[in-house]
């Protein structure tokens, strides 16, 4: 069974096309009839039968010209592959259990326009596109992105049946991309401000002018956190609570992997930070990342936050 | 985004759709019980009103009713499903139906094979120029909507039929190599359905008053005929058909049964000829009296008549020859000339008594005949609208009406001889017919039908008698246009007296007849000849397919190669810069993918300080033939890269 793989790459190409620009030559281009491309053939034969049993001249070449028509609709729908470039562009990361992106450029040097072009990574998800004469087409090629970390292209499957219907013609293209998937964020409260020893500048500890109620407990929460005194008053019939504080706007976080739950999963965790960070984002607040490998300073704007989110996705497993 | 989406119908692309099944299916309305076309065109509008109001298509259940009601339908009109008229219903009915369950682009597919299907049915019924027209403007409109289906809304109305007329042009060769190299099979693979040839015209095997006449007001063609040296005087051409001997008071039949082979004393030079026979679904072919040297496959029966073993269901040609002068059965078996003495019994008296006081006062039997065609020539009227007879036909004929067509005449006159003692019958067949002067083709019509007499005389054998001479000499020396008054229903074709209008009617009728000749009539016997004429005889099935597979890849490979090797259109300018990067590049200075021009040109003289100021210059016209729309002036830039060079 060690043969079938090989034989599929050498048959389908399964190699990687780089990063730059691709054109499509007639070497990387497969052709088989479709469905509906069999059903015609079939309406082909029955039709001759008929032609001949009845003797029908112009029978003959109406079979005939149709069948023509065949052959040359197999060319043409060839055409609309043959010579059209693919160039990979830059994808956009996203967070994992939403779909990614991965824009391809379509550049048509032919007088024709390319229509009905129909691009999958995953068979599921097809995305059509067309390019006119002379012209150039952007498409942004969907995948699931399942997991965080790096999500490489797969083989793309570059379809098409037009112009006819009668063929289905197709390419697989395997630029060199990949996309970034952050951690999916998990709603969670902020940290305590100040439960961090990050610079001395601590100013958690007179958090309490700041003291802004209480909320349900949920599992990201630490032990510490919990309002006990609030908590017994409903003599364990109701949730723990946990005291929230308003932050102010200047406030400075910074989110530790141990702020997190030691006994919650790594990727709970990392998906724990992954909503805090954004939610600190969101407010406008100064934040940092301290990782057990790594750790950035707090900072402000979205160059930051990509930056931690990026660290968040990498995290080492 | 998903696969079911994509496949599901756009609703722009559903009136296309309706075209076509209008564009198929509508010329069997000319042909089709009533109301199968009420029941197409009623589908029709409920799924045009659907699609307009943009309603749900009916369930399944609906539809599997309105197949059964319509097979049912078809059923009770035509006593089977199968078969030619029924089938073709059939295809009418599912054609309507599937538009109403118009959902994806499957179904689509489904209606446009039916499409072509559908073309091919009109073939059963016509294959004349116009339908041949028809057809390929309906496979156009087909082939249109195919790409407007797969194109998707960006495939524009003019641009789908653009591109639909260029695909069928394209297609075109491979059609004509199919059609002169593709193995033709003759005749039916199966059995035929038994309405298969219904509908065609030309003379039957029996006549009565009436029926020529009625004949004569077609002015469809019966066959053409091509002579190969000279045409023979017009008076000369008898086209024999089925020869009548029995009659009963009205109706003169053939007599079934093997006579003795007919014996012919050829008196003059056979005349070559091509006769192009129209499908008639009869045995007799029409051939000139006499008939001599016929071709295999045709047999002279006892009455001279030429025929052939199935009925003449399609087109036929035949080579033959004729002598114009003969005589026929000198020795005459004796039944048969006492066949032909027979007349029925206690009918027409005043006719019998005519003739056999003739019979009493004449010499011989030529002088009966004369004194026969006296009679004619007389007080008789040629006429397409005789008036009705009664039971003793012929002598309300000659004593009282007076007016008669051929048949009359022919009747009449076979009557009065047997009556007299002369062994008569009555032949059927055409008489004439019209030279077109474009392709010297004489063609024969249903108007030139005519019936005439033959007589038997010891040692003189059958001799032809042609009453409707005396009455209407025109008729036989002209044509039956000049024979008739102008009020007779002729058919307006045959009535053509102006020259521009007669001399286009030749014209239309020879291209018809090239046609017919050289598209329709190309079959396994052409195509032998055809192959032998470029260098190869004794071809097979065997070698034609190889041929055939010859020939269709090389115009695979030519398309295909024509495909591959186009090179793109690259602009002028565009051109010009990769110049000057070869350039570059032989003093080992490559352009990146990424780099930009200034950026490039930086790099250059970095590099190459001699080459920078020159490169720059390149660098500044290209930039300005490209991003400045008033310049396009490209004189500069090819100066710049030729100062490069140096």
């Amino acid at each position: 069974m060690k043969i079938a793989p090989s034989l599929k790459q050498l048959l389908f190409r399964w190699k990687s096309d780089g990063t730059g620009p691709l054109r499509l030559g007639q070497r990387r281009i497969f052709i088989v009839p479709s469905r509906g491309g069999l059903l015609f053939a079939l309406a082909l034969v029955v039709m001759l039968l008929g032609a001949i049993n009845y003797n029908l001249a112009l029978g003959h070449a109406l079979v005939f010209l149709l069948a023509g028509l065949g052959i040359v609709g197999m060319i043409h729908t060839f055409r609309n592959l043959f010579g059209l470039t693919i160039t990979p562009g830059r994808c956009e990361p996203v967070f994992a259990g939403e779909i990614a992106f991965f824009p391809l450029s379509l550049d048509n040097d032919r007088t024709a326009p390319r229509l009905a072009l129909e691009l999958a990574a995953d068979a599921a998800f097809p995305v059509g596109a067309a390019v006119d004469s002379l012209g150039k087409a952007r498409v942004r090629v969907p995948l699931p992105a399942p997991r965080r970390g790096w999500l490489a292209l797969p083989r793309v499957r570059l379809t098409t049946r037009y112009p006819l219907g009668l063929f289905t013609a197709w390419s697989y293209l395997q630029p060199e991309m990949q996309c970034l998937v952050y951690p999916k964020p998990i709603d969670a409260p902020l940290p305590l401000a100040g439960s961090s020893d990050w610079g001395g500048d601590r100013h958690g500890d007179g958090g309490q002018e700041d003291f802004s109620g209480f909320r349900e407990r949920q599992p990201a929460d630490s032990p510490r956190h919990v309002a006990w005194k609030a908590s017994a008053r409903h003599a364990g019939e109701a949730p723990l609570l946990i005291k929230t504080f308003a932050g102010g706007t200047q406030s400075k976080l910074v989110f530790e992997w141990q702020h997190t739950a030691p006994e919650l999963s790594d990727e709970v965790r990392l998906g724990i930070l992954t909503g805090w960070i954004l939610a600190a984002e969101a407010a406008g607040n100064a934040y940092g990342l301290r990782l057990p490998h790594l750790s950035l300073p707090p900072e402000r704007g979205s160059r930051h936050c990509q930056r931690c989110l990026e660290a968040l996705a990498l995290f080492p497993s | 985004m998903s696969t079911r989406a994509e496949e599901a119908l756009d609703r722009q692309a559903t009136p296309w759709l309706f075209a076509c099944a209008i564009a198929t299916a509508l010329p069997h309305a000319a042909h089709q019980a009533y109301w199968l076309s009420a029941a197409s065109l009623l589908l029709l509008g409920w799924a045009v009103g659907l699609w307009w109001k943009n309603e749900r298509l009916p369930g399944r259940w609906p539809l599997i009713l309105l197949v059964i009601a319509g097979c049912g339908g078809i059923l009770i009109e035509f006593r089977t499903l199968f078969g030619r008229d029924a089938g073709v219903a059939m295809l009418v009915l599912f054609m309507a139906m599937k538009l109403l369950e118009l959902k994806s682009r499957r179904d689509a597919m489904v209606v446009i094979v039916l499409g072509y299907f559908l073309l091919l049915t009109h073939y059963l019924y016509s294959q004349s120029i116009p339908t041949g027209i028809w057809l390929l403007l309906a496979l156009w409109l087909l082939t249109a909507t195919l790409i407007r289906l797969h194109g998707g809304a960006s495939s524009t109305r003019s641009m789908s039929l653009r591109y639909a007329a260029r695909l069928c042009l394209q297609a075109v060769p491979f059609m004509l190599v199919l059609y002169l190299l593709f193995p033709r099979i003759s005749g039916p693979l199966w059995g035929l359905p038994s309405d298969a040839h219904a509908g065609m015209t030309g003379l039957s095997d029996t006549m009565s008053p009436g029926s020529i006449s009625r004949l004569a007001q077609s002015a469809d063609i019966a066959f053409r005929a091509r002579f190969v040296d000279t045409l023979p005087a017009r008076h000369k051409l008898y086209w024999r058909g089925p020869v009548l001997e029995n009659f009963d008071g009205t109706t003169w039949r053939p007599h079934i049964g093997q006579g003795t082979p007919a014996a012919l004393d050829k008196l003059s030079p056979p005349v070559r000829y091509e006769l192009t026979l129209e499908p008639h679904n009869q045995r007799w072919i029409l051939a000139l009296d006499a008939p001599v040297h016929l071709p295999e496959g045709l047999l002279l029966n006892a009455t001279l008549a030429a025929t052939q073993r199935q009925p003449a269901t399609e087109r036929q040609r035949f080579q033959l020859a004729a002598s114009l002068d003969y005589r026929f059965n000198v020795a005459e078996d004796s039944r048969t000339l006492q066949r032909n003495l027979s007349t029925p019994r206690e009918s027409n008296p005043k006719a019998r008594a005519l003739a056999l006081g003739w019979r009493q006062t004449s010499g011989g039997p030529k002088e009966i005949i004369r004194k026969a065609q006296d009679l004619f020539a007389a007080e008789f009227t040629y006429t397409l609208q005789p008036p009705l007879l009664g039971q003793n036909g012929i002598d309300e004929f000659l004593f009282t009406t007076r007016r008669g067509f051929c048949e009359h005449y022919a009747g009449a006159f076979v009557f009065l001889m047997r009556a007299a003692g002369i062994p008569a019958r009555v032949v059927t067949g055409y008489q004439g017919g019209e030279f077109n002067p474009l392709d010297s083709h004489l063609v024969i019509r249903q108007s030139d039908a005519h019936a005439w007499a033959e007589v038997w005389l010891d040692d003189q054998g059958w001799l032809r008698v042609d009453p409707t001479a005396s009455v209407s000499p025109a008729r036989i020396e002209t044509g039956i246009v000049d024979a008739l008054a102008f009020d007779e229903p002729l058919p307006a074709l045959v009535q053509l007296r102006t020259d521009w209008l007669r001399n286009l009617r030749y014209r239309w009728e020879a291209v018809n007849n090239a046609w017919n000749q050289h598209i329709l009539g190309y079959d396994p016997q052409r195509q032998r000849e055809l192959l032998s004429r470029l260098g190869l005889p004794e071809t097979d099935w065997r070698s034609l397919a190889t041929l055939l597979g010859i020939a269709c890849s090389l115009l695979v490979a030519a398309m295909t190669a024509w495909t591959l090797y186009q090179r793109p259109r690259l602009d002028p300018a565009l051109r010009l810069w990769q110049k000057a990067l070869r350039q570059l590049a032989r003093r080992q200075v490559h352009c990146a993918p990424w780099e930009t021009p200034m950026a490039l040109a930086q790099r250059v003289r970095e590099q190459h300080p001699a080459l920078g100021e020159p490169f720059q210059n390149v660098v500044d016209a290209y930039l300005r033939v490209r991003y400045d729309d008033a310049n396009d002036n490209l004189t500069p830039l090819r100066e710049a890269i030729a100062r490069l060079r140096r």
